[in-house]
């Protein structure tokens, strides 16, 4: 029976890049269990050769021409961002002390 | 207002939107009219059934005097000219505030519409405002709105549906004559059978998804919400067809929807086979439900369809299927919002780095259903788990294709209940996942095979006097049987009861 540990539920956390705390990781690990749990049932269901399918549609490559077309303008695409320095998005350190 | 005046008003407000086309074209109202009725009854009850995050009375009714001075000059834009909508908060709208009911979107005013959001506008109808709905379209109860729930207009202690509990219940309260909803596992089709009204999911592909924000890009449409299988007709061919910003959007024309809805309004489906699903139906769902199904499908006969029992072995698994693949999209699909370039900003410390900020950001801004669906997502794709869940899902994911195509070789349209049950009350399942989850039972087969599928309401269950659905989904680009069947569904329920059932004064 599959089963997520609160520890693994910290792990999936930090690579999903959201801060839980320890009171979220309490109520979500157990809820992640039940979930799995019930998930579980599809294994064994199709056979070793049946293709999967990750869209509805038969969709390959679609082009179209390669022209110039209007598009926002820098204020436009600036517009929502928290913070805005030199027609740029501003952003917090990327790059720690060390390095 | 005077009685004749308050009169007048109520007529427009119970108007459908083809009504309301005909109204204007006669003369006998104008857009303005029709709009300014609309922000008055939403002014009226929308404090109580919360169905708008944003209203955006001004520019409704700039839109409308645009639309009676076009009217005056003879230069209509489309048969719905005039004609006020609802937008479900998932679809980007140039200049008024999108939020996906989440608090990492609060205030966020998009740069440019979504392509159905740009297309209605070339129609001409006026816009009246934001639907509200589970956060990022998470949830079938609209309880994961960060905003608060909507309320359903049937009994104000329910839930209304969800995702698209907002654009359902504002037009089962008159508070909009249509609406835009969006569908991934029911978002349209659910909140359309527990509010007793009309909702559409097109087939994969029929209408743009360029300006919807993705919950799980192979599952997610966009589609109609009215009170008629016509209104939803004439709603779709507006917003349908390909768009070249969609590479996933079809690139063929529509089928003749309205068309195909006046033709099942006389009543007669000839020569038409129904398939009743085997799977959708028994255990789990509520007696009074499956009894009005019942009785739809005994309508069909009356009218002269021939009905066989059809049986799609590979259903069972829809649901298991569905929340493999839904998490798996959408940990991806909200990777998007990490602090950077729009929303929410939040610093856990003065200097701290953009991973902290994401972090913290993500925290704060997500709600609890979306924590669970990302950290679910990241599960199942992550190295070790893959091929077991995600590649697994994939493979089911072909099965029940083939069943709706094995299916669709010896009839021309599936039925089944929409939903198991009808609106249960709000808080119920807040914190039971599954039990939220089995809401989407009957819907999800369709978002994974891609088929259109129609929600028409089929009368009060006898247990508890609420709305319950009646859905018929058919084969990929066949979106026209569901508004013919579904409009003579429609037409013969009519006659029964006399008239539309509408819930009691709000």
């Amino acid at each position: 029976m599959p089963e997520i540990t609160r520890d693994e539920v910290a792990h999936l956390a930090n690579l999903a890049r959201i801060d839980l705390d320890d009171a979220e990781l309490d109520h979500l690990a157990p809820q992640l269990s039940v979930i799995l749990e019930s998930v579980a049932s599809l294994s064994g269901v199709a056979a070793g050769d049946i293709p999967p399918t990750s869209h509805a549609l038969p969709l390959t490559n679609v082009f179209r021409e390669d022209v110039v077309t209007p598009g926002l303008t820098p204020e436009q695409a600036l517009s929502g961002a928290p913070e805005v320095e030199e027609q740029r998005f501003s952003v917090p350190r990327i790059l720690g002390d060390e390095q | 207002m005077s009685a004749p005046g308050a009169e007048r008003a109520a007529r427009l407000l119970r108007a459908s939107a083809a009504e309301l086309a005909d109204a204007l074209a006669a003369g006998e109202t104008t857009s303005v009219e029709i709009t300014q009725a609309h922000l008055d009854r939403i002014a009226a009850v929308d404090g109580p059934v919360h169905a708008f995050l944003h209203v955006d009375a001004e520019g409704a009714l700039a839109q409308a005097k645009a639309s009676d001075e076009r009217r005056a000059a003879g230069t209509l834009l489309s048969a719905l000219d005039g004609v006020p909508i609802a937008v479900k908060d998932v679809l980007a709208t140039e200049g008024m505030p999108t939020t996906c009911g989440s608090k990492i979107l609060e205030g966020w005013v998009p740069p440019y519409d979504a392509t159905v959001v740009r297309r209605l506008k070339e129609a001409g109808l006026p816009i009246l405002g934001k639907t509200n709905m589970d956060e990022f379209a998470m949830g079938s109860s609209t309880e994961h709105s960060a905003y608060g729930p909507t309320h359903n207009p049937w009994d104000l202690d329910r839930i209304p549906g969800g995702s698209g509990g907002g654009s359902a219940a504002a037009v089962a309260a008159f508070e909009a004559p249509l609406a835009l909803g969006t569908d991934t596992g029911g978002s349209i089709r659910q909140p359309g059978a527990v509010t007793g009204t009309v909702g559409m999911k097109p087939t994969y592909g029929g209408i743009s998804r360029y300006g919807l924000v993705a919950m799980a890009n192979s599952l997610d449409q966009v589609g109609p919400v009215t009170r008629t299988v016509l209104d939803a007709a004439l709603l779709h061919e507006a917003i349908g067809g390909h768009d070249p910003r969609d590479s996933t959007s079809i690139d063929q024309p529509l089928p003749p929807l309205v068309e195909a809805a006046r033709q099942g309004l006389t009543g007669d489906l000839t020569g038409l086979k129904v398939g009743v699903v085997t799977e959708l139906s028994g255990d789990g769902y509520q007696p009074g439900v499956l009894a009005r199904f019942q009785e739809g499908v005994d309508l069909l006969v009356k009218a002269g369809a021939e009905v066989v029992e059809v049986s799609c072995p590979h259903f069972v698994h829809a649901l298991a299927t569905y929340y493999l693949i839904m998490p798996c999209e959408a940990s991806s699909n909200l990777a998007k919002f990490d602090a950077m370039r729009y929303g929410l900003r939040v610093w856990p410390s003065e200097d701290a780095s953009a991973e902290e900020v994401m972090r913290a950001t993500r925290d704060a801004g997500f709600g609890d259903e979306v924590k669970r669906r990302i950290i679910l997502g990241t599960y199942a794709l992550s190295s070790g788990y893959y091929d077991a869940y995600y590649g697994q899902a994939q493979k089911v994911r072909t099965l029940i294709s083939r069943d709706f195509e094995a299916a669709f070789e010896k009839v021309d349209v599936l039925v089944s209940p929409t939903a198991p049950t009808t609106a249960f009350k709000l808080g119920e399942k807040l914190d039971d996942p599954i039990a939220m989850y089995l809401n989407d039972l009957a819907t999800i087969p369709a978002n994974l095979a891609g088929v259109p599928g129609i929600s028409v309401p089929s009368g009060l269950a006898d247990e508890d006097g609420l709305p319950a659905g009646f859905q018929i989904l058919a084969p990929a680009l066949a979106d026209d049987r569901c508004y013919r069947v579904g409009a003579a569904l429609e037409a013969a329920l009519l006659e029964q009861w006399g008239g539309p059932l509408v819930p009691k004064e709000i």
